[in-house]
């Protein structure tokens, strides 16, 4: 049992969320950046998708009720567990009665908390990511509050005083407050202006504070279409980015409505959702057109990378 | 009459769009992009199909399949499949117009240019399709409404419209399935559930279903 001491609302008990059911209208949900999620839960042995915790608002403090291990990865914080202190991606032990504290990021925006076992809250429509949106899943459908206490199913996970950490210079979010997503061009791509096509690829855009688990808006220059465009509502995918009538683009994500009807300028590929995930209120995105085999060629690199974690962190899947 | 080929579009790193789209929406095409969601599930590397307003998403793994591949997989399906198939379910949908629970029942009857009787006659009488399910879980996009009855959506969307808002939405009629931000216009309210996230089958309408709406009472 954890007990929560510091939080906001917008932490929530995520997985990896319930895909397969958009035409239902269920989005994907789940975590922001569900390799950070993934990691964290193999450095415990756990399966990646074990649910734990992630943490938008910082800082976040909880406390132990049993002995356990928790990884922390995500967002480059200063962990500290007791008067211990951790860098993030690391895996730690925690004693019963002590406590955990994940401060306000250095860089990036959202942290993944993995325990032991993994958080025991019921399996709603195949997850238990809390679908903020919709009111379900995680605890109680909605987002964490100081005094809330979660279970955790049955684990041995010994870990060293020390922890163990992974080596992930790759992901480590943009320290500059930029970043930079690889996009294909969306089917109304050619609907655009030719100075709108220009400025989405050479100009900057900001995060604005309209920015959560459905969706960032971005402000920039005004992105104009040649003829106005009315579309039939259609299905889409994390990473669309629709441009409505304002000119200012939104880029949908994990709990986006699954079908919508503005056009669709770009989307970003999905090897790069998680940096979005870790771009914050306020970071500067720019975009760079890719093709498809580029995005699947990034995705399978990406896929590379988790396997090798798994690969490494537990033997008995270790091939040959 | 022949249904045109589809626009296929890559929609994101393994999701293919493909539009039937022209203009209007059609029953004919709808019927085709249900048997094509159906049937594309039984390929190699398809996750799942999401059958929009004459248009289907195609999600598909990209390292198991090329975007081409499946894409020419596609097009065959769309001129092959059976589309006389899909056999859904009706349901009675018991609704109180108007009161506390439709505040624009009267609103709408004035831009129909009818008595609210005469609108709610019609709402009433005509059988409606559920073209497709999506926005949030288990909002019934439905085909079906009189034209006279039309109503474009709000200037401004309320934060929120309760479970069980009964709505009119352009050419559109719709059922909120929870509470949520809508641009819609309430013209009654029914009990039944459409979405019930414990439930065995969560979501109560299926593309294919048809749907009549009983009048349960009625104030202007």
């Amino acid at each position: 049992m954890i007990e929560i001491l510091t939080t906001g609302l917008p932490n929530t008990v995520q997985d990896l969320g319930r895909p397969g059911r958009l035409a239902l209208g269920v989005s994907h949900g789940g975590a922001m950046d569900g390799q950070a999620l993934a990691v964290a839960n193999l450095m415990l042995g756990n399966d990646a998708t074990a649910a734990g915790v992630e943490v938008a608002l910082h800082p976040f403090r909880l406390r132990a009720h049993v002995d356990t291990a928790i990884a922390v990865t995500g967002a480059d914080c200063r962990v500290t567990v007791g008067d211990r202190p951790y860098p993030s991606w690391w895996a730690m032990p925690i004693h019963a009665g002590e406590t955990l504290a994940v401060e306000a990021p250095r860089a990036g925006a959202r942290s993944y908390l993995a325990f032991a076992g993994g958080l025991d809250v019921p399996v709603v429509i195949g997850s238990r990511a809390t679908d903020v949106k919709g009111g379900f899943g995680g605890l109680n459908g909605g987002g964490l509050s100081r005094g809330d206490r979660l279970a955790l199913n049955p684990a041995q996970c010994l870990l060293p005083t020390g922890g163990i950490g992974a080596a992930v210079d790759e992901r480590r979010p943009a320290a500059n407050g930029r970043t930079n997503l690889r996009v294909l061009p969306g089917a109304e791509f050619d609907a655009f202006t030719p100075q709108a096509q220009s400025a989405f690829i050479e100009a900057e855009w900001t995060v604005t504070n309209d920015a959560n688990r459905m969706g960032y808006r971005l402000s920039g220059e005004t992105l104009s279409l040649v003829s106005p465009l009315e579309l039939l509502s259609h299905g889409i995918v994390p990473g669309t980015v629709q441009v409505p009538s304002s000119g200012q683009p939104i880029i949908q994500l994990t709990e986006a409505n699954t079908c919508g009807g503005y056009p669709k300028i770009a989307t970003v590929i999905e090897a790069d959702l998680w940096r979005l995930a870790q771009a914050p209120v306020g970071a500067r995105l720019r975009f760079t057109l890719v093709s498809g085999e580029e995005a699947t060629e990034a995705l399978g690199a990406q896929r590379r990378w988790l396997d090798s974690f798994a690969t490494a962190l537990n033997p008995t899947r270790r091939p040959g | 009459m022949p249904v045109a080929a589809p626009r296929i579009s890559l929609a994101g790193s393994g999701a293919l769009l493909l539009d039937a789209a022209q203009g209007a929406f059609s029953d004919l095409v709808q019927h085709r992009v249900w048997a094509v969601a159906k049937a594309a599930l039984e390929l190699e590397g398809v996750r799942e199909t999401v059958p929009g307003m004459n248009n289907l998403l195609v999600l598909f793994d990209p390292l198991a399949l090329a975007a081409t591949d499946i894409g020419s997989q596609l097009t065959s399906l769309w001129t092959e499949a059976d589309a006389t198939g899909l056999v859904g379910r009706q349901h009675n949908i018991p609704v109180a117009y108007g009161g506390a629970g439709g505040e624009d029942l009267a609103g709408w009857a004035v831009h129909c240019g009818m008595t609210v009787e005469e609108a709610v006659r019609r709402h009433s009488t005509a059988t409606y399709t559920v073209a497709a399910v999506g926005a949030m879980p288990g909002f019934p996009y439905l085909s079906g409404l009189d034209p006279k009855l039309a109503w474009a959506r709000r200037g401004t969307p309320r934060l929120k419209v309760v479970e069980g808002a009964v709505i009119i939405g352009g050419a559109q009629a719709g059922i909120m399935p929870m509470t949520a931000p809508s641009g819609w216009h309430i013209i009654g309210h029914t009990e039944v559930k459409l979405f019930d996230p414990g439930g065995e089958t969560p979501v109560l309408l299926r593309p294919g279903d048809t749907i009549r709406f009983d009048i349960a009472s009625m104030e202007a």
